[in-house]
């Protein structure tokens, strides 16, 4: 739909943490997020990805340029709540985000802050709870859970606000592969949802489910596509210290061998799906 | 381990006192304490110990409980006891005496007496901690204590510092094991030495705990404000609390109750108190 207006709209935004170093975290970023979209940001350690991050529900205000949430600038004092409340946003230590003693507590706790009445609190927490696949947890204490269903634990509390995005900031990376094909299952629950999702990844692997990608390199981004046009960049990525998923990996060397391989090869499926039709031939 | 450490020492169930609105508990508690004091003498705590077992019974707790936690606190009851044995000096003929401490009739009381309050308040409030989770307990506090926050006392801050605290203490916890066992690889000597020594073994522990866990309020204070977190000003709660026709009942039963045991101080002939 070209005539909507995105969700979320940066413009040429520079930041950094500190006014004396002439460094910039952030440094002249522009995106855009439609609505139900899902963009996966990648990049190298430092490469300012978290700190973009922080700029889209205003936990950060950018130096120069803007940043406008359904059409509120970040910087508005009078729309801060109502910014934070359509971009939540989970961390990567799921123990640093919960707050209370008992799982549906947790979730309640940013309703109860946005002043919602009690009746209403409880069916948003249950639909939170059950969106995220918890909700046979509810009574438990926080600590008792693992490390996948605490990230679900932190993901329900943010989506208890009902919010239009949802930004992951590494929000699997302290995860084990089981906690963290979990939440990637509640993340497509999301999407399905309607909610929109903004990634920040160092899991090629969650970045080829995404519909955008886009990568960041010394506070910029230096490369957005599809996953297909982004990963199929081998070289290039490398040079921005990344991987490449591996399906993508074995498909370059594929073709370096010189074994002809279509471009946009990423996902395990997709390559089983060409080798077969090679070795078929 | 460290882990098993129970926070509080709340004993789920599902009695009547489990139920029961918490300020109510936590009124009662209180008064239950006073009424102690007011009503010193034998047949007021016969009777405050008798309500003290009705209410045990109510909320079937095992009487084991109530030994776990007097257990703590005998040597301070023995010590006081001991103190009111020998330094309170009655009328007549002391009983015996011991070298240069005679020991009166009225001493011997005084001790009874003593040791018996003591153990019946610690009883008493844990009767509290046994029925309530220390999360429900922190409700009712900041509901009790609301009318001091027009007096711009921090209600609602201190509630929520109460609530985050017993949040962190199982992962604090876990962390500390991770650190100790972290230090003990390094080759630390934190289970033997003289007690100096082992203070000192206790600084590298101490000193990444705190960084850890200032780190943590860090962070957990900016997924706070990520959930719109701005204090208690127009915040609304999920579980609200609510004072029942069978808490009414319940407040009832423990007014009068009380108001017998301290009638026991003016209306019982001398030669009972």
């Amino acid at each position: 739909m070209p005539t909507e207006t995105p969700m979320i709209r940066v413009q040429d935004v520079r930041f950094r943490y500190d006014p004396d170093q002439p460094a910039y975290a952030v440094d002249g970023v522009s995106m855009e997020l439609r609505r139900g979209e899902f963009v996966a940001v990648l990049g190298a350690n430092g490469c300012g990805k978290s700190t973009l991050a922080k700029h889209l529900n205003a936990i950060l205000l950018p130096e120069t340029g803007t940043v406008y949430v359904e059409e509120m600038d970040t910087r508005s004092e009078e729309h801060l709540y109502d910014i934070r409340q359509k971009v939540g946003m989970v961390f990567q230590n799921p123990d640093n985000q919960i707050v209370a003693t008992i799982v549906e507590e947790d979730v309640a706790f940013a309703p109860e802050n946005l002043g919602v009445p009690p009746e209403e609190i409880r069916t948003r927490v249950d639909e939170a709870m059950k969106l995220a696949g918890i909700y046979e947890k509810r009574d438990s204490a926080p600590y008792k859970l693992s490390g996948g269903q605490k990230q679900r634990v932190a993901i329900a509390g943010v989506i208890a606000m009902r919010p239009d995005c949802l930004v992951l900031d590494e929000a699997t990376a302290m995860l084990d592969p089981h906690g963290r094909g979990q939440v990637m299952r509640t993340i497509r629950h999301l999407r399905e949802a309607g909610i929109a999702i903004v990634a920040i990844t160092h899991y090629m692997e969650e970045a080829a489910q995404a519909d955008r990608v886009l990568v960041m390199n010394g506070g910029r981004v230096v490369m957005e596509g599809t996953p297909e046009q982004v990963f199929s960049q081998t070289e290039r990525l490398h040079s921005y210290h990344l991987d490449v998923p591996q399906a993508a990996e074995l498909r370059d060397e594929l073709v370096k061998a010189g074994i002809a391989m279509p471009e946009n090869v990423i996902t395990p499926e997709r390559c089983a799906e060409e080798l077969y039709k090679l070795l078929k031939d | 381990m460290l882990k098993d450490i129970t926070i509080g020492q709340y004993y789920p169930g599902r009695s009547i006192l489990h139920r029961c609105d918490p300020r109510l508990k936590l009124v009662a508690t209180i008064a239950y304490i006073v009424v102690l004091f007011v009503a010193a003498n034998p047949l007021g705590i016969v009777l405050s110990i008798l309500l003290l077992a009705a209410l045990y019974r109510t909320a079937r707790i095992p009487g084991k409980m109530i030994l776990r936690s007097l257990k703590p606190i005998v040597p301070l009851v023995l010590f006081t006891a001991v103190l009111n044995l020998f330094f309170v000096s009655g009328q007549g003929e002391p009983l015996v005496s011991f070298w240069i401490f005679p020991i009166y009739a009225e001493g011997v009381r005084q001790a009874i007496l003593i040791a018996v309050r003591v153990c019946a308040l610690i009883a008493g409030t844990s009767l509290l901690t046994y029925t309530t989770s220390p999360i429900v307990l922190t409700d009712a506090i900041e509901n009790l204590l609301r009318p001091l926050g027009r007096l711009h006392f921090p209600v609602h801050e201190l509630a929520m510092m109460m609530t985050i605290a017993l949040r962190f203490i199982p992962t604090l916890i876990e962390e500390t094991e991770k650190i100790m066992n972290a230090q003990k690889a390094r080759g630390a000597m934190l289970d033997n030495g003289t007690f100096t020594q082992r203070i000192k073994a206790l600084v590298p522990i101490l000193i990444p705990l705190f960084i850890s866990a200032f780190r943590r309020a860090d962070e957990l204070a900016m997924a706070m404000e990520c959930r719109c977190y701005h204090g208690g000003e127009g915040r609304t709660r999920l579980k609200q609390l609510r004072f029942t026709a069978s808490d009414a009942r319940c407040a009832v039963v423990l007014a009068l109750a009380l108001a017998v045991i301290v009638a026991t101080r003016f209306f019982v002939p001398g030669w009972l108190g």
